[in-house]
C-alpha cells in the first residue's frame, strides 16, 4: 500500500509539469496583448508597455517566461497579477471559499444523493422510485444557470429567506442555496447511480446468502448491499469534488460568490498567465488527489482489492 | 476616457468577482424624499479594480470610481451642467493659451492631514509621467514641456523632472505647454491630475494598496475582490461637501447579480442595468429609475488605410451606408430606448454639441442611400464585414446595422465577430482590417475637442480609421491656438463641419445612463460620465 501510495505520488510529478506547461502556453496563445488591453482604446503607449512588458518578464521568449515562472514557483512565488497583488495572496482568498462551496455541494449531493438512490433502489417501481427518477430527469435536463435563477426568484424575491445574492463569501450558512444549486446536477447523477448499482447488487448471489442466513435486514442492505454497490458512486463523487470545484464559475456568478471560478474567468479575461496558471495548477493537484483518495477507497469497500 | 472605458465597463462587469455585507438595515417605502442621515454610507455597484489605485493608473471604471471620490484635482465638472468648476484651485490663468498660471486655494489637506501644496501637484504629475513608474494615464501630461525628457518613446529618459512645471510658492505653480492648448484646464479634471501626499512617493505600492488622497472621501478599507470602504472626509474643502457619510464600493460579477441586489435594496446605487433588465426595469423601479444621457457614443469606423477605401468616391459611399441605417428603430427595439439616435460626432450635453453637424448623413433615407452607394462606386466587392468583440453585448445592434444595410441598398454585410476585447483591438490597431469596425468614443472631459481632436486629426493616438484631412486638422489646430475656451468650442464645430464631407465613421447612437437606486437612498443624480453625483446622495435616516 505504502509503495502504491508512493507510486502515485511520483506520477503526479510528470503531471504536475505537463499541466503548468500546457496552460502556460495556452494563455500564451490567447488572442491579443494584455498589456495593450490595459489601455483599453486609448493608443497604448509604447515606453509604458515596455516597461510593463519587462517587469512581468513578458517581454522574454516563452521557454524563457515558463522557467522563470516554474524558478519562482519552487521558491513559493506564484507571480503577480497585473493588480501587483501576489498570485498566492489572490489564492488565499478565493480558495477557501470555493472549496466551502464545494463541499457544501458535495455533502449535499452525497447524503441526499445516497437517500434518494436507496429508497428507489430497493423499491423498483414504487411510486417513491417513479418519483425520484422524473425528479431527477428534470434537474438534469435543465441548465444550472436556470436552476440557479429560479432558486434566486423564489427563495429571495419571494420568499425573502435568503438575500439574492450572497453578502459575505465567508458565511456558510449563505453558501448553502448556490451549493444547492451547484450540486443539484451532481445529486441526481449519484441518485441514479446508486439506484441502478442497488438494483444490480439486489440480484447478487451474496445477497441470497445474506437474506438466506437470516442476516438482519439492516446489516444486510447497510453492510453487505450498500458497500458494494458504492464502488461506481465513488469513483463519480471523487471527480465530481475537481469538477465542482473548477466548474463553479456559473454559480458563482449568480449569486455573486467570491470564489475561485470567478477569479479564473476573469484573469483568463485579461489573459493574467501567473494568475491562471496558478489557480490551475492547484486544481490538478486537487484533482489528482482526490482520485488518489478515491482509489485507496476501493481497498476500503472491497478487501479484495488490494495495491502492491 | 476610451472607448474603452464602454467596452471595458461590459468586460468588467462579466469578469468581475465579489461580495460582501453592508450591514445595513433594510429601508423606508417608495421613492419621495424624506429625512436624511449624513453620516449612513451607501453601496454601489463596482468591480474589482485592474491596477494599484493610483490616480495615473487608473482608466478603467473599477479603479477610476474609487480614485475619483478618493482625489479632487485642481478642477472638476459640475454633476448637473458638465461645465468646469474650480475645486483645489483658486484661479488658472492663461495670456497665450500655453502658459497656465496656478493658485491654489488656502486649507486643502490630505487625508492624512498634510497640506495639499502647489509641489505636490508637480511632484504628482511628474512622477505619473515617468514611464518606469509603469502608469497608464502617463500620456496625459504629454502636452506639457519637457514631458520628452521625462518620456522618450525609448530609451533612458533624460530627466525625471518636465521642464514646463514650476513651482513658484506653495500656493503658485506654473505650466509651459510644449504648444498651445486653449482648453487645457479642461483635461485638468482627469483623475490623473490629482495631487499626491509626500508619503505617496516613499512607498507608491503600498499608496496603491491603501491610497491618501484630498478628496471628499477618504479610504477606508479593500478587501480584494468584495469591497472598498470609504467614509467621508471631514477636513474636505470642495464645493461639493457630502451629504452622506461614505460610499461601499461592493464588487460584482455579473449586472445581474447588482440588480438582483438593487431590487432587494441589498444595494443602493447600480451603474446599469442589465440588458436582461432594460425591457421592464422602469416598471420594477417606477420612480427610481434613472434614464440620463451619457457623454459616450458609438461608431461604426471605416479603414481609410486600405486601397478599396481610400479614395475620395468611397466618402459617398459612406455617407449612403449611414443613411441605410434606421437609427431610430434600431435604438427602440434592439436596444431597448438605451441609446439615442445621433446626429453628430460629439455626443449630446457636452460642451459644443452640435446638433445635426452630420445633416442628411445621418438621416435614414433608403432611396438616397442607395444612389449614393452608386455614384460612389459601391461598396468593394459588394460586401461589407463590420468588425467587433464578441464580449461586449454588441453582436444585436450589428446584426441589425447590417440587416437594415441589406435590406435597403442591397449590399451584403456581416458582422464580423473577434473573440474579445483584446482581439478587436489588435486587429484595429495594427490595421488588418479592410473594411468597417465597431468604434466609439467616451468623453474624458465634456469638451467637443476631446471628440474630434483625439479621434480624427491626422496621427490621432486613437485615429484607427487614417483618417488625413488637411482642412480638420488646421481647423483644429486654430481652435486650440485660440484665446478662450468659447472659442475653442466654436472651432472644434468648425472642425466638425469638415467631417460630413470625408465620413471617416459613421455615428450611430450616443449612450445612455439607465440605472436605478434602492429604496433606502434619495436625490441620486447621474452625470454625463455615467456616474451618479456622488456627494449629493442622501441616505434616508
Amino acid at each position: 500500500m505504502g509503495s502504491y501510495v508512493l507510486r502515485r505520488v511520483l506520477q503526479m510529478i510528470p503531471v504536475f509539469f505537463g499541466t503548468t506547461l500546457l496552460i502556460f502556453v495556452m494563455v500564451y496563445t490567447l488572442p491579443g496583448d494584455p498589456v495593450t488591453a490595459l489601455f483599453g482604446e486609448k493608443a497604448a503607449d509604447p515606453a509604458v508597455v515596455a516597461s510593463i512588458k519587462h517587469k512581468y518578464f513578458l517581454d522574454q521568449p516563452l521557454w524563457k517566461q515558463y522557467l522563470h515562472y516554474m524558478g519562482n514557483l519552487f521558491q513559493g512565488d506564484f507571480g503577480t497579477s497585473f493588480t501587483g497583488r501576489p498570485v498566492s495572496d489572490i489564492m488565499a482568498g478565493a480558495f477557501p471559499v470555493t472549496i466551502r462551496l464545494a463541499l457544501l455541494a458535495f455533502v449535499f449531493e452525497m447524503i441526499l444523493g445516497l437517500a434518494l438512490g436507496m429508497l428507489s433502489g430497493l423499491r423498483r417501481g414504487s411510486v417513491q422510485d417513479t418519483l425520484v427518477l422524473v425528479l431527477t430527469l428534470m434537474v438534469i435536463s435543465i441548465p444550472v444557470f436556470v436552476l440557479a435563477y429560479i432558486a434566486q426568484t423564489v427563495f429571495a424575491t419571494n420568499l425573502g429567506w435568503v438575500t439574492p445574492t450572497v453578502q459575505d463569501s465567508y458565511d456558510l450558512s449563505q453558501l448553502v442555496l448556490p451549493a444547492v444549486v451547484l450540486g443539484s446536477l451532481s445529486l441526481a447523477y449519484v441518485a441514479r447511480l446508486t439506484r441502478t448499482s442497488i438494483g444490480e447488487n439486489l440480484r447478487a448471489d451474496y445477497m441470497r446468502t445474506a437474506v438466506a442466513k437470516g442476516l438482519p435486514r439492516r446489516t444486510i442492505v447497510l453492510r453487505h448491499l450498500l458497500r458494494n454497490s458504492l464502488i461506481p458512486v465513488i469513483t463519480f463523487l471523487g471527480t465530481d469534488l475537481g469538477a465542482l470545484m473548477g466548474g463553479a464559475i456559473v454559480t458563482e456568478g449568480i449569486f455573486n460568490v467570491q470564489g475561485i471560478g470567478n477569479v479564473l474567468y476573469r484573469a483568463i479575461n485579461t489573459k493574467e498567465g501567473p494568475t491562471v496558471v496558478g489557480i490551475v495548477t492547484v486544481l490538478v493537484i486537487i484533482y489528482l488527489v482526490a482520485s488518489l483518495l478515491v482509489d485507496l477507497l476501493y481497498a476500503v469497500l472491497d478487501p479484495r482489492i488490494r495495491y502492491a | 476616457m476610451p472607448v474603452a472605458a464602454r467596452a471595458r465597463l461590459v468586460l468588467a462587469a462579466a469578469t468581475s468577482v465579489v461580495l460582501v455585507a453592508t450591514g445595513c438595515s433594510s429601508g423606508g417605502g417608495g421613492g419621495g424624499s424624506g429625512s436624511s442621515d449624513a453620516g449612513k454610507t451607501f453601496s454601489y455597484q463596482s468591480s474589482e479594480p485592474q491596477n494599484p489605485l493610483q490616480p495615473a493608473n487608473a482608466n478603467e471604471v473599477g479603479g477610476g470610481r474609487i480614485i475619483q471620490n478618493l482625489f479632487k484635482g485642481l478642477v472638476d465638472y459640475d454633476p448637473s451642467t458638465a461645465k468646469i468648476r474650480m475645486q483645489v484651485a483658486d484661479k488658472i490663468d492663461t495670456s497665450d493659451s500655453q502658459t497656465f498660471n496656478v493658485t491654489l486655494k488656502d486649507g486643502w489637506k490630505f487625508h492624512d492631514g498634510t497640506p495639499v501644496h502647489a509641489k505636490n501637484f508637480v511632484d504628482a504629475w511628474n512622477w505619473g509621467a515617468n514611464p518606469a513608474n509603469n502608469q497608464i494615464n502617463s500620456s496625459w501630461f504629454s502636452d506639457i514641456e519637457g514631458y520628452q525628457d521625462v518620456h522618450p518613446a525609448g530609451g533612458k529618459p533624460a530627466s525625471d523632472k518636465m521642464s514646463g512645471l514650476t513651482v513658484t510658492d506653495d500656493l503658485h505653480f506654473t505650466v509651459k505647454l510644449s504648444h498651445k492648448v486653449s482648453y487645457f484646464e479642461y483635461k485638468l479634471g482627469y483623475i490623473a491630475f490629482s495631487p499626491l501626499p509626500d508619503g505617496f512617493f516613499k512607498d507608491p505600492a503600498g499608496y496603491g494598496q491603501k491610497p491618501v488622497g484630498n478628496g471628499p472621501y477618504q479610504f477606508v478599507s479593500w478587501s480584494h475582490n468584495t469591497e472598498v470602504v470609504t467614509k467621508t472626509f471631514p477636513d474636505y474643502q470642495g464645493v461639493d461637501k457630502p451629504k452622506n457619510g461614505g460610499i461601499v464600493f461592493k464588487m460584482y460579477t455579473t449586472s445581474e447579480a447588482a440588480y438582483a441586489d438593487l431590487q432587494s435594496s441589498n444595494l443602493d446605487v447600480m451603474d446599469q442595468v442589465p440588458p436582461s433588465a432594460l425591457a421592464n426595469y422602469k416598471n420594477d423601479l417606477g420612480d427610481r429609475a434613472i434614464d440620463a444621457p451619457q457623454g459616450a457614443i458609438q461608431n461604426i469606423g471605416f479603414t481609410l488605410y486600405q486601397g478599396d477605401w481610400s479614395s475620395p468616391d468611397k466618402a459617398k459611399v459612406r455617407q449612403g451606408l449611414s443613411m441605410a441605417i434606421d437609427r431610430d428603430v434600431i435604438t427602440k427595439t434592439v436596444l431597448q430606448g438605451s441609446r439615442k439616435p445621433a446626429t453628430a460626432w460629439v455626443a449630446e450635453g457636452v460642451e459644443g454639441y452640435k446638433d445635426g453637424a452630420c445633416g442628411d448623413f445621418c438621416k435614414f433615407d433608403p432611396a438616397r442611400a442607395k444612389q449614393l452607394i452608386q455614384d460612389g462606386g459601391g461598396v468593394p466587392g459588394n460586401k461589407l464585414l463590420i468588425t467587433y468583440n464578441a464580449d461586449g453585448g454588441h453582436k444585436e445592434w450589428v446584426d441589425a446595422v447590417c440587416n437594415s444595410i441589406r435590406q435597403n441598398t442591397g449590399v451584403d454585410c456581416l458582422g464580423d465577430p473577434k473573440p474579445d476585447f483584446k482581439a478587436a483591438r489588435a486587429a484595429i490597431t495594427s490595421h488588418q482590417l479592410n473594411g468597417a469596425f465597431r468604434t466609439g468614443w467616451v468623453q474624458d472631459y465634456p469638451l467637443n475637442a476631446n471628440f474630434l481632436s483625439d479621434v480624427y486629426r491626422t496621427g490621432a493616438a486613437s485615429n484607427d480609421f487614417g483618417y488625413s484631412n488637411a482642412q480638420f486638422d488646421d481647423a483644429a489646430t486654430k481652435a486650440d491656438e485660440a484665446a478662450s475656451v468659447a472659442d475653442t468650442v466654436s472651432g472644434y464645430q468648425q472642425a466638425e463641419a469638415v467631417l460630413p464631407s470625408g465620413m471617416p465613421a459613421i455615428p450611430l447612437w450616443y449612450y445612455r445612463t439607465n440605472s436605478g437606486y434602492s429604496t433606502k437612498v434619495q436625490n441620486v443624480k447621474f452625470d454625463s460620465f455615467g456616474n451618479p453625483a456622488w456627494t449629493q446622495v442622501e441616505v434616508k435616516g
